[in-house]
Parts: C-alpha cells; structure tokens; sequence
C-alpha cells in the first residue's frame, strides 16, 4: 500500500468545553495540493495547526509519512509552514531569515549557503538577500516566507491564508506561483484559505470544512458539480446557487415554477424516492437563447435588475416565487423590464433532501 | 468660466493667534512654568554664597557666582559625625543600582516571555500572585525581610540589598515584559519554532533582539526608581553602606548650627542628576516603548 503523505485520524481538539475539531479524518497523498476551505470558525487553522505541532491535540493520532509524529515537535515533523503575516524576523536580513532553520539545526556553513541559494533562485529573490524584511514589498515577504519553507526540504508544506494580506492583482500572481511551485517541487501541499477561487485554482483536493467536522473531500470539480449537501452548495459557486422548495414525485420535480422531468437526474444511490426537496440551480447553468432547445422545462420571466459584469450579465428575475440569479454572457443584450426565456435541464442541477439537506 | 479663477483656492488660511491655539499653548506654558520653578530656585540657590541666601530672595540671580557648595556637597559636607560630603554615597548607590538592575531585568524578561509564549500549568495563578505582589504596600514586608536577609547572612550587606531590590522589581516589570511579548505577533514565535529553536533560542534570537523598547523603559523603571529608594536603603544597611539618598537626608537633616541652603540644593540636584539623564538620553525611546506595551498590552 502506497504510504500516505498525512493521515489524521480520529482528531479531537477542545479548548476548554469547546469542541472544535470532532473525531476528524483526512488523508493526504503523496505531493498531492489539499485545499482547507471554509469559513471562519470552521476548525481548518485549527486542524493546520496541529499538523504543524503547534497546538496540541486532545485526542487522536496525527501521521507523516508513515511516522506517528502527534507528540513530537514541530521542527521535527518535516514541515514548513507560510503564515498570513508572513512572520519574517524583522531584525534578521532575508538572507538570515531563510538560513535561520538550517542554523538551529546544526548545519555546516558550506551546505546553508548553498540550500540558500538555490531557494532563492527558485523564489526570484536573489537580489534581496541582504535585504531587511521591513525594506521588501508584501510580495517579497511572502516569498521569502515560503523561501524559508524551501530551505528545509520539508515533506510537506503547510500555508495558512498565506494571500489574504496582498491585495487583489497581487495575489492573483502569487497564486499562479504557489501553482507553479507545487508542479516543480511536486511536495505535499496543505492551504487553508476562505477564498473559493483560491481552493478551486489550487486543489487537486477540497476539503470543506463547518463546525469542525470535513463535510465533503473531492476533487474541484466534483465539488463544483456534486456538491455533497446543501451547505457545500451554497458554499462554493459565486454568485451563489438558487435554491427552491418543491418535491420529488414520479420521477419529476414538482415546484412553483413548474416541472422539470428527472430524467437526466444522476441520483446518489438510494436517494430517488419521492419526497420534499429543495432544487439547486446554479446562475451559470440557466438556458437561454439557441441552448433553450436542450431545456428540460422553459419558462418566460422578467428582468428586474440587470447587472453587467464586463465578461458576464447578472440578471435578477422573479422566479418561483423568489428572487433567481441568472448569469449571462456580457454580449447577450437585455435590459430591465424586458421578458426572457430560461430553461432548465436535470443534468445540470443538484437536488437536495428537505430535512436532511443531503444531495439526493 | 472666469469665475473659476477668483475666490477661495487651496488651503483655507488660518491664524496662528486662534483662541485655540492661545488656549492650548497658554495652558502649556504655565504648566510649565509651574513645574520648572522649584527646578529654577534650586539651581540659582545652589550657585549663591550664604550671605546672599540669607537675603531671602529666593527668585533673584546669583550676584556673585560660586561652585563652592556644589564641592562642599559632593565631599565634605557633614552627615552626622563624618564629613565627607556624598561622594562615598554616590558610590554606594552605583554598587547598589547597577547589578540590581541588570538582575531584575534579565529574571524579569525570562519570566514575562514564559508567561505569555510559553503557557505552562498554573502560569496564570502564578501571573496573578505575582500582580498582587505589585499592590502590597512596602512597609507590611519590611521586618519579615530582615529575618530573612539575617538568615541568608546578607544583612547590612550591599548583596543584600540589591536581592531586596531585584524581587520587589518583579511584579511590575514581568508585567510589561508579558505585555509586550504578548503583543509581538504570535505568528513570529510558532515560525521560530518550527524553524527549530527552543526555549531559549526563540528568547534570545528572535524576541530579544525585537525588545529594544521595552528594555528601555524598563531600564528607566528600575535605575529610577532604585536610585531613588530611601526605605530600603535606610532599612537594610550600615552606615558605610548607606546609598545617596539616605546620605542626602542627613546631610538636609543635620541641624548643627546654620542650615546650609546652598550646599543641600546643590547636594539635591546632584543625587537626582542620575535618574534626569537616564530621561533625557532616553526620553523618546521611553515613550514609545510605554506605548507599544500598553496599548498593544
């Protein structure tokens, strides 16, 4: 069996009565980029912390690469973690900062300059060296940040929100280098970030994660186009889902806005009995114009509000009783008053339980 | 579009002689006038002859200049039965104040970054006993202290009097040391570990060299507030070992013959010059370091 890069299994962690994570489970594999993705409050800079060793865990076994290391020390777990305030030491240069590691650990003069170097070439931050953090621009931090990570030739790499302090263009280019870092280091990687965009560039895996527990772990797209529930659902996708009451009954679903035929439907296992549920229907995934002709069901409504986007057209419309997103192309030519026709198709919608809010 | 070009354009201008201005610099001025006056008394008292003090204008210039009492202060003015002025006390204040200060800073840094980096069981109970410390008055330990420095064989001692200082710095200086470290972002010490340092390493590589404020402030505390310590000072010495200020006592106090106005405002001024330099060399330090521990604390 090939060995996992991280395992966690059966984590609890309580401060005080407060239960914040709950019997956790998660397996990493080998170089594989794992997104903690949820919203604040949700455990997952939590759970990255007790994978780097810095909060002790109450109960459960943490493993890394094979090696139980739940009561072992930081340093000596294997892993590098980048900080949102990137944590540089303000009164050592950059060069010092990334060595700082390899000092403590004894390593001969000769073999530090050389790992530094080739950390350094690696981040593009040769030039800054002898540099003092306070002189480096937010980019430069951070880079210097995951140099430091680098140096130490750590199994995994733990970044926690590592962008959220950089503004919008900059962390779009820094992305696409934590991206382009990951494909040339090909290290086991964990993230955690609020930001969706951020975990759908990144993961090969998402976990998502509420009120200390994982709820679902898959693959972007799968979180994308199976959500697991209703809250994942909600989650992920911006702007967000439309949700809508009806029922499931005689393989169609029944609601305010008519019905719309299952036949397409691809229904978890055992979950296509009749019952009361809630229908699921992305913005982006409304049919409109010449893809009218594949719709399972149209209907004519009329734009409330239209919101142009440049690339896209967000129209609000009155639909089954509440207020329904549409996204559109930025061409499509509509303004407020006028009618439209959507259309639905059952293999482009998520149905969820009334109660339970599980995917059917 | 003339109209553009006339009227009010660019900062509006403002008199340097608004009611507010003369309120707030007024107000400043008599402050601090009021606080420099005794200041003022002293220095022209100290630099006048006793013929000229008897005048008893206490306000006026010297008319003839001398440095005479300043000399007679610093060696031989009489303190009971010797005179040899404050010099033997200046001495004994250095002795006292300089291992005192060193020894509370360094036990008291330690203990404020263990408190907050380092939460071990019972840290806040510790914490807490350690503040109540802070608010005990003085004069409830004075006699147990003397048992215990006799049974420690320091009484009387110098030794002796710089452990009394070094432990009763604690309370309040592992107070702002805590705080301080408690400011400094958490991240910075879970970097540091797991970059591999220990206890001692993250104190001496990374925090340390991030204290320089704080060390200031409380350098100041401590050379201060030792140098000025009278009660232990009188308390838990000999004679011989007397510091400055129980020595600037007597020599105020000694009542043989004329009192010597001259020579003890001259005596006074130099005792309190050591705590006056500290301020002014490391006055804007001192204000930034109280600053960032208190409001950052």
């Amino acid at each position: 069996m090939l060995m996992e890069s991280v395992s966690i299994k059966n984590l609890d962690l309580n401060f005080g009565s407060v239960e914040v994570l709950k019997n956790l489970n998660l397996d990493v594999h080998q170089g594989e980029f794992i997104v903690l993705l949820g919203s604040s409050g949700c455990g997952k800079s939590t759970l990255l912390n007790c994978i780097a060793g810095l909060l002790d865990v109450s109960d459960g076994q943490i493993f890394i690469n094979g090696n139980n290391v739940t009561w072992q020390e930081p340093s000596e777990r294997g892993i590098g973690m980048v900080f949102q305030s990137y944590a540089l030491y303000p009164q050592m240069t950059v060069e010092g900062n990334l060595s700082f590691g390899l000092r403590n650990a004894g390593v001969a003069k000769a073999e530090i300059q050389k790992k530094v170097a080739r950390a350094a070439e690696i981040l593009q931050i040769e030039a800054l060296l002898k540099r003092k953090p306070s002189e480096l621009s937010g980019g430069q931090r951070q880079r210097v940040a995951i140099g430091r990570a680098l140096v130490r030739d750590v199994d995994v790499f733990l970044f926690d929100e590592p962008l959220s302090n950089l503004d919008a263009k900059l962390r779009t280019d820094l992305r696409v280098e934590i991206k382009r870092l990951h494909q040339q280091l090909k290290n086991t990687m964990i993230y955690v970030t609020h930001d969706q965009i951020e975990a759908m560039t990144l993961a090969d895996r998402i976990a998502i994660m509420r009120e200390g527990k994982i709820m679902q772990l898959a693959s972007p797209a799968e979180i994308y186009g199976r959500p697991v529930n209703k809250y994942v659902a909600d989650f992920i996708g911006s702007p967000a889902m439309n949700f809508l009451e009806g029922c499931v009954e005689k393989g169609a679903f029944h609601f305010a806005g008519g019905v719309l035929p299952l036949d397409q439907y691809n229904f978890s296992e055992g979950m296509d009995g009749d019952r009361d549920a809630w229908i699921g229907i992305r913005p982006e995934h409304v049919l409109v114009a010449e893809t009218l002709a594949k719709a399972d069901l149209t209907v004519s409504v009329r734009a409330d509000i239209v919101e142009p986007m440049g690339a896209d057209t967000l129209l609000w419309c009155e639909f089954g009783g509440q207020s329904f997103r549409i996204r559109l192309d930025g061409q499509f030519e509509i303004k407020e008053g006028d009618m439209i026709d959507i259309g639905f198709t059952s293999n482009a919608i998520s149905l969820f339980d009334k109660s339970s809010e599980m995917r059917l | 579009m003339q109209n553009d070009m006339i009227g009010p354009r660019g900062p509006k201008p403002r008199s340097i002689f608004r009611l507010s201005n003369l309120v707030v610099y007024g107000t400043i001025t008599i402050l601090a006038l009021y606080y420099l006056a005794p200041l003022y008394v002293m220095v022209v008292t100290s630099l006048k002859s006793m013929s000229e003090v008897r005048i008893g204008n206490v306000f006026a210039l010297p008319v003839n200049l001398t440095f005479d009492p300043w000399f007679k202060a610093w060696s031989s003015a009489c303190t009971g039965l010797k005179c040899e002025g404050l010099m033997g006390g200046f001495l004994n204040s250095v002795i006292i104040t300089v291992p005192s200060v060193i020894v509370s800073i360094a036990i008291a840094s330690v203990n404020g970054y263990a408190l907050a980096n380092w939460p071990y069981r019972g840290a806040n109970i510790f914490f807490t006993i350690l503040i109540f410390g802070a608010f005990v008055p003085y004069q409830l330990m004075l006699y147990p202290i003397v048992i215990i420095l006799r049974e420690l064989g320091v009484f009387g001692d110098l030794a002796g009097l710089v452990i009394v200082h070094s432990i009763f710095g604690m309370p309040i200086l592992t107070l702002i040391f805590r705080n301080y470290f408690s400011s400094l972002p958490a991240e910075l010490f879970k970097a540091a570990r797991i970059d591999g340092a220990g206890f001692w390493g993250i104190f001496f590589k990374v925090m340390l060299p991030m204290s320089l404020p704080i060390l200031v402030v409380a350098i100041i505390l401590q050379v201060t507030g030792i140098w000025n310590d009278f009660l232990f000072g009188i308390v838990y010495t000999r004679p011989e070992s007397y510091p400055m200020t129980v020595q600037l006592n007597n020599i105020v106090n000694s009542t043989y013959g004329e009192k010597e106005y001259n020579v003890n405002m001259a005596a006074t001024i130099i005792t309190g010059l050591v705590p006056l330099t500290i301020y002014f060399i490391s006055g804007k330090l001192f204000v930034r370091g109280i600053a960032a521990g208190a409001v950052k604390g």
